[in-house]
C-alpha cells in the first residue's frame, strides 16, 4: 500500500505495572515472539494500525532502572539509542507512581519521545487514592494517559496519544532533573562532549554526560566507539568525578540515583493525593499464611502436589486420549509410503516411518506441556513466584541455586515423572545468571517420564520384591545426586558467573485472565514446536543411519532370502492345493499379508458394526481374492488362511532377527563394543550400551531398544527376555545401570532447550559430557564398589543413598564463593542472632 | 544501625547506603534511598530472606544484602 506509514513504538516500564496488558490491549492477538539478537532476553513484537500509521509495537523487558548492571536494562536502552522509536510508551503503575517515575524521568533524559500510561487506575481508584494527571502532564512537559488496561480502558486514548506523537519532531525534554551541586560538572563535561561532531549527533549530549559521571562502563564505551578524543573525556569525566566526591563527600553514581527519588518524590507530592487512614490490603493479608512460617511451606507443597497431580497424571490421561491421533498419523504414513518387503524395507519407507515415530513420540507430550505451561502462566500472573523463592530461598542458596529453581526442578521431575524440556524453559524465571545456568544444569537429572520404562523394567526383573522401596530409592536419590553436583558446580565452573543480588518485589496478588493465560501456554507451545521438532526430525535421520547401517553382510542376507523363499514355497504348494491355483501367484504373497495389515490398520478403533461392514466392502471391492484368504472365506480360504499365518510368522521371526543383527553389525553396535572396556567397571555390556546410545534421541529409546536386542516386538515383558537373555546379570548391574539413567546426559530436545536458554553451544555439550561423566563414574562406583565389598543390590542401593544424603550434608555446609568473600573482605563482625 | 539488625514489626527511616557497584545500583534502583519510609513486615520460615514495606511497595531481600542499608528508627 502506498501513503502508508510505519511508526517504531517501543513499551518501557518497571517490572509488574500491567505492561504486558497494555501490550495485548494494542496489538490484540497479532503478535511475535523472538529474542534479542544475541541475548536470551525475549523479545514481543507486535502491529496495529492507527487510520493511516502502520505501528510496530515492540516490548522493552521490564526493568526498574536503565543502568548498564543487568542484562534486561542494557537489552532496553540498546534499543532505545540503536533503533530510535519514534514514540515510547512508559507503562506506570498508578497507585505506585513515586517509584514508576524513577524510571520515566530517566527515558526522558534520554530524550526519548515518551508518553507516559499511567495504567492500574482502577487499582488507584480503590485504594481511594486520587492522581492529578493535568498538574503531572504540566510538570513533566510530555503526553499523559490514564487506562485501565486490564478492564480495557484507555485504549483509544492511548492511540490518539501515539498518533500525535509520532507526527511530532521531538523537542528538547521538557523536564530536567536537577542533580544540583553535581549540575557543574554536568555542564563541564555536556560541553566537552558537544563540541565532538560524532557523539553529539548519535547520543543525548545531558544523558551521556550523566552516564560517564555515574561510572557507567557502556556509556564509556559509546565515546570510546564514537568519540574523536575519547581519552581526553573520559579523563576528564574521571576528573569531575573525583572532585565531585571531594566536595560533597558522596559518591557521583549515588548522589544521582539519590537526586533522581528526591525528584520522583517532589512530583509525587505535588500530584498523588493517599487516603488518610492507611488499609491493609488484600494481598498484604494473605501473604500473612501464603508466607507464614508453617503454613507458607505446607500451602507451598500443596499447590506442587497439584500441579503435579494436574500436569503429570491428569496430563498423562489427556496423552492417552489424543492417542489416536498421532497414531492416525503414523498410519497414515504407513499408507502413503512405498510398501514394505519380506524382511526389510524399502529405505524411504523405513526412514520415513522412523523420522514420523521419532516426532510423534514428542508430540504425544503436548497435553502435558499444554497444562504445563498454563499452570505456570498462572503461578506467574497471579504473583504466588516470588512468594515461593521467598520461602524457599535459604534451603537453596546453600547449594548454589535460587529460590525460584522450585519451579523448573518440579516440571523436571523431582519425584518421578516430569519433562526437563519445560523444566529447563522455566529456568527463564531466575534473576542470578549464576544460580539459572546450576539449575539449567542439575534440570536434566531430574526423573523424567521417559526414564520411568527403564526402571519399570530393572525394577521388576530384579528387586520384585522390594519394588516400592526400589521405585522410592530411585524417585528421590536423584535430588540428593542434583543438590551437591549443583553446589559443586557452582564452586567451580560457575564461580566466575556473577551472582545477582536478591532483592525481589513481592508485587500484590492478581486475579490472572483466562485469556491472557491461554496466550502465554499457546506462546510457549508455538516456541517448543518450532525449536524442537524440527530439530528431532533432523536427529532422527542421523541416529537412523547409526543404528542401521553398515547393514547385513551378504551371507546374512542370503540367509534370511532363503527363510523367505522357504515360506513362500510352502505357501504355493498349498495354493496349488486349493481353487486358488492360478489366481495366486508367488508375486501374490507379500502383497495379500500387506492387505491383511492395511485392513487390521483400517479397522483399529472402530467399534461400529455398520462402519466395520462398510470398511469390509470395500477392501472386498478392491480384491476380492485377497479379501476371500484373510477372512477365511470358504473351506480353501480358510485352509489359506492357515498357511499364511505361517508365512507371517516366518516373516515377523526373520524380520525381527534381522533388526537385531543390523543393530549389532551397526556404527551405533560398534561403538557400544567399544566402549565395553571402559563400562565392564559399570557392569554394562555391549547390549547394554546399544541401548543406552539410541537412549539420546530419546530416553523411551533404552527400553525399545532393550526390546529388540532382547528379542521381542515392543516391550511386553522385557524384563523375562532381559533375564533370560542375561545370566550373568545380578541386582547390582541392574542398580549400576538405573543410577546411570537418572544421571543420563539431557537427550536432544532438552539439549536443545538448554543452548537456547544457557545461549551457549558452550554449556549445551557441557551438559551433555559432565552427566556422561557422572553417571559412568557413579555407576561404576557402585558396581564396582558394590562387588568389591560383596554388598547385594539391595545393601549397595542404600549405602549408595546414605552417601548421597551425607554429600548433601556436607555440601551445604561449605559457603558460597560471595559468602567466602565476605567472610575475607568484612570486618570479623560476628553474625548476631538476628541474621542466622 | 542497619536493616538486618531489626525485628518483623519495626519500621525505620533508611539514612544511608554503604555499598557500591551492582548491589548498590540495584539498591538504589529498586527505591532505597535517604529518607525512604521502610517497615519490617515478616521472615521467611527459614529465616532468611526478609519482607519489608519500602514506601508503598513490598521488597524482600537477604540480610546480607541489608546489612549495607543503614536506618534510624
Amino acid at each position: 500500500m502506498t501513503g502508508e506509514k510505519t511508526v517504531l513504538v517501543a513499551l518501557a516500564g518497571q517490572p509488574n505495572c500491567g505492561k504486558s496488558t497494555v501490550f495485548n490491549l494494542l496489538t490484540g492477538a497479532r503478535q511475535h515472539v523472538a529474542n534479542y539478537p544475541g541475548v536470551t532476553v525475549e523479545k514481543k513484537t507486535g502491529s496495529f494500525a492507527i487510520d493511516d500509521i502502520r505501528v510496530e509495537l515492540v516490548d522493552l523487558p521490564g526493568t526498574y532502572s536503565l543502568t548498564s548492571y543487568s542484562l534486561e536494562e542494557r537489552v532496553a536502552r540498546d534499543f532505545l539509542i540503536n533503533d530510535m522509536p519514534s514514540v515510547v510508551i512508559d507503562v506506570a503503575d498508578g497507585s505506585n507512581l513515586k517509584r514508576n517515575l524513577y524510571l520515566t524521568l530517566q527515558l526522558m533524559e534520554m530524550e526519548a519521545p515518551v508518553i507516559l500510561n499511567l495504567n492500574m487506575m482502577d487499582v488507584v481508584e480503590r485504594r481511594g487514592q486520587r492522581i492529578d494527571v493535568d498538574r503531572l502532564r504540566d510538570m513533566l512537559g510530555i503526553p499523559v494517559v490514564p487506562t485501565k488496561a486490564k478492564k480495557g480502558e484507555g485504549k483509544a486514548a492511548l492511540r490518539v496519544a501515539v498518533k500525535e506523537l509520532a507526527g511530532k519532531r521531538p523537542g528538547p525534554a521538557a523536564y530536567k532533573i536537577d542533580y544540583g551541586p553535581l549540575e557543574p560538572h554536568i555542564d563541564v563535561l555536556a560541553g566537552a562532549i558537544a563540541e565532538d561532531p560524532l557523539v553529539s549527533v548519535q547520543y543525548p549530549v545531558r544523558w551521556i554526560a550523566v552516564k560517564l559521571l555515574e561510572n557507567d562502563d557502556r556509556a564509556a564505551d559509546m565515546v570510546k566507539g564514537a568519540h574523536t578524543d575519547a581519552d581526553q573525556a573520559l579523563a576528564l569525566a574521571e576528573s569531575c568525578r573525583l572532585r565531585f566526591t571531594e566536595e560533597t563527600g558522596n559518591a557521583p553514581e549515588r548522589h544521582i540515583a539519590f537526586a533522581r527519588h528526591a525528584a520522583c518524590a517532589r512530583i509525587a507530592a505535588e500530584t498523588v493525593t493517599l487516603p488518610a487512614a492507611k488499609k491493609r490490603s488484600l494481598s498484604d493479608l494473605a501473604d500473612r499464611y501464603v508466607c507464614h512460617r508453617f503454613f507458607g511451606p505446607l500451602i507451598l507443597l500443596v499447590i506442587l502436589m497439584a500441579l503435579y497431580q494436574v500436569a503429570i497424571v491428569f496430563g498423562n490421561w489427556l496423552a492417552l486420549q489424543a492417542w489416536p491421533i498421532w497414531g492416525a498419523v503414523e498410519d497414515f504414513s504407513a499408507d502413503v509410503l512405498p510398501a514394505a518387503g519380506f524382511t526389510s524395507d524399502p529405505l524411504l519407507r523405513a526412514l520415513g516411518l522412523w523420522v514420523v515415530k521419532s516426532t510423534t513420540a514428542i508430540l504425544n507430550y503436548l497435553p502435558i506441556f499444554f497444562l504445563l505451561f498454563s499452570l505456570i502462566a498462572i503461578l506467574e500472573d497471579s504473583g504466588y513466584m516470588p512468594r515461593m523463592a521467598f520461602i524457599l530461598d535459604r534451603l537453596f542458596r546453600r547449594f548454589g541455586l535460587h529460590g525460584q529453581s522450585t519451579l523448573p526442578m518440579i516440571l523436571g521431575g523431582v519425584y518421578v515423572g516430569g519433562c526437563a524440556i519445560p523444566g529447563v524453559m522455566a529456568t527463564k524465571a531466575i534473576p542470578d545468571e549464576r544460580a539459572r545456568l546450576a539449575t539449567i544444569m542439575i534440570v536434566p537429572m531430574m526423573n523424567c517420564l521417559a526414564k520411568v520404562p527403564l526402571y519399570l523394567i530393572l525394577i521388576g526383573a530384579y528387586f520384585a520384591d522390594v519394588g516400592g522401596l526400589a521405585m522410592f530409592f530411585i524417585a528421590t536419590v536423584t535430588l540428593f545426586m542434583a543438590l551437591p553436583v549443583a553446589k559443586v558446580l557452582t564452586l567451580t565452573v560457575l564461580k566466575r558467573h556473577p551472582s545477582a543480588p536478591f532483592i525481589m518485589e513481592m508485587p500484590p496478588y492478581h486475579l490472572p485472565t483466562i485469556m491472557g493465560i491461554l496466550r502465554r501456554a499457546f506462546e510457549r507451545i508455538w516456541l517448543f514446536l518450532k525449536k524442537i521438532v524440527t530439530v528431532v526430525a533432523a536427529v532422527a535421520v542421523v541416529v537412523f543411519v547409526l543404528i542401521n547401517y553398515p547393514g547385513l553382510p551378504d551371507d546374512r542376507r542370503v540367509h534370511y532370502d532363503g527363510m523367505e523363499n522357504a515360506a513362500i514355497k510352502g505357501f504355493m504348494a498349498d495354493v496349488a492345493r486349493t481353487e486358488f491355483v492360478g489366481r495366486i501367484t508367488r508375486a501374490d504373497v507379500l502383497p495379500i499379508i500387506l492387505f491383511e495389515e492395511s485392513l487390521k490398520r483400517a479397522k483399529r478403533g472402530v467399534t461400529d458394526q455398520e462402519e466395520s461392514s462398510a470398511i469390509n466392502a470395500r477392501f472386498q471391492a478392491d480384491n476380492p481374492v485377497y479379501y476371500a484368504v484373510v477372512k477365511r472365506e470358504g473351506k480353501d480360504g480358510k485352509k489359506l488362511n492357515k498357511s499364511l499365518k505361517k508365512v507371517v510368522r516366518t516373516r515377523k521371526k526373520a524380520r525381527r532377527e534381522a533388526r537385531a543383527e543390523r543393530f549389532e553389525a551397526s556404527f551405533l553396535g560398534s561403538m557400544g563394543r567399544a566402549l565395553e572396556p571402559v563400562t565392564q567397571w559399570a557392569g554394562f555390556n555391549w547390549r547394554i550400551n546399544i541401548a543406552l546410545l539410541s537412549a539420546f534421541a530419546a530416553k523411551e529409546n533404552s527400553a525399545a531398544t532393550l526390546g529388540s536386542i532382547y528379542g521381542l516386538d515392543g516391550d511386553q515383558s522385557v524384563q523375562e527376555s532381559m533375564k533370560a537373555g542375561e545370566s550373568g546379570f545380578t541386582p547390582l548391574h541392574a542398580l549400576a545401570l538405573m543410577l546411570f539413567m537418572a544421571l543420563y546426559p539431557p537427550c536432544v530436545p532438552t539439549s536443545i532447550m538448554v543452548r537456547h536458554q544457557a545461549d551457549s553451544t558452550g554449556w549445551m555439550l557441557f551438559s551433555i559430557a559432565y552427566q556422561t561423566l557422572l553417571g559412568l563414574l557413579v555407576a561404576s562406583l557402585v558396581f564396582t564398589g558394590g562387588r568389591l565389598l560383596g554388598l547385594t543390590g539391595l545393601q549397595a542401593m542404600w549405602a549408595f543413598y546414605g552417601l548421597c544424603v551425607a554429600t548433601t550434608l556436607i555440601m551445604a555446609l561449605i559457603p558460597n564463593p560471595e559468602e567466602r568473600e565476605a567472610a575475607a573482605s568484612v570486618s570479623p563482625e560476628p553474625c548476631n542472632e538476628h541474621c542466622s | 544501625m542497619t536493616l538486618d539488625e531489626l525485628d518483623p514489626g519495626t519500621a525505620c527511616v533508611m539514612a544511608d547506603l554503604t555499598v557500591d557497584g551492582a548491589l548498590g545500583q540495584r539498591l538504589m534502583d529498586l527505591g532505597f534511598y535517604p529518607g525512604a519510609a521502610i517497615e519490617i513486615v515478616r521472615n521467611a520460615p527459614l529465616v532468611d530472606p526478609v519482607e519489608i514495606h519500602l514506601d508503598g511497595y513490598h521488597v524482600s531481600i537477604r540480610h546480607d544484602e541489608a546489612r549495607h542499608i543503614e536506618v534510624t528508627l
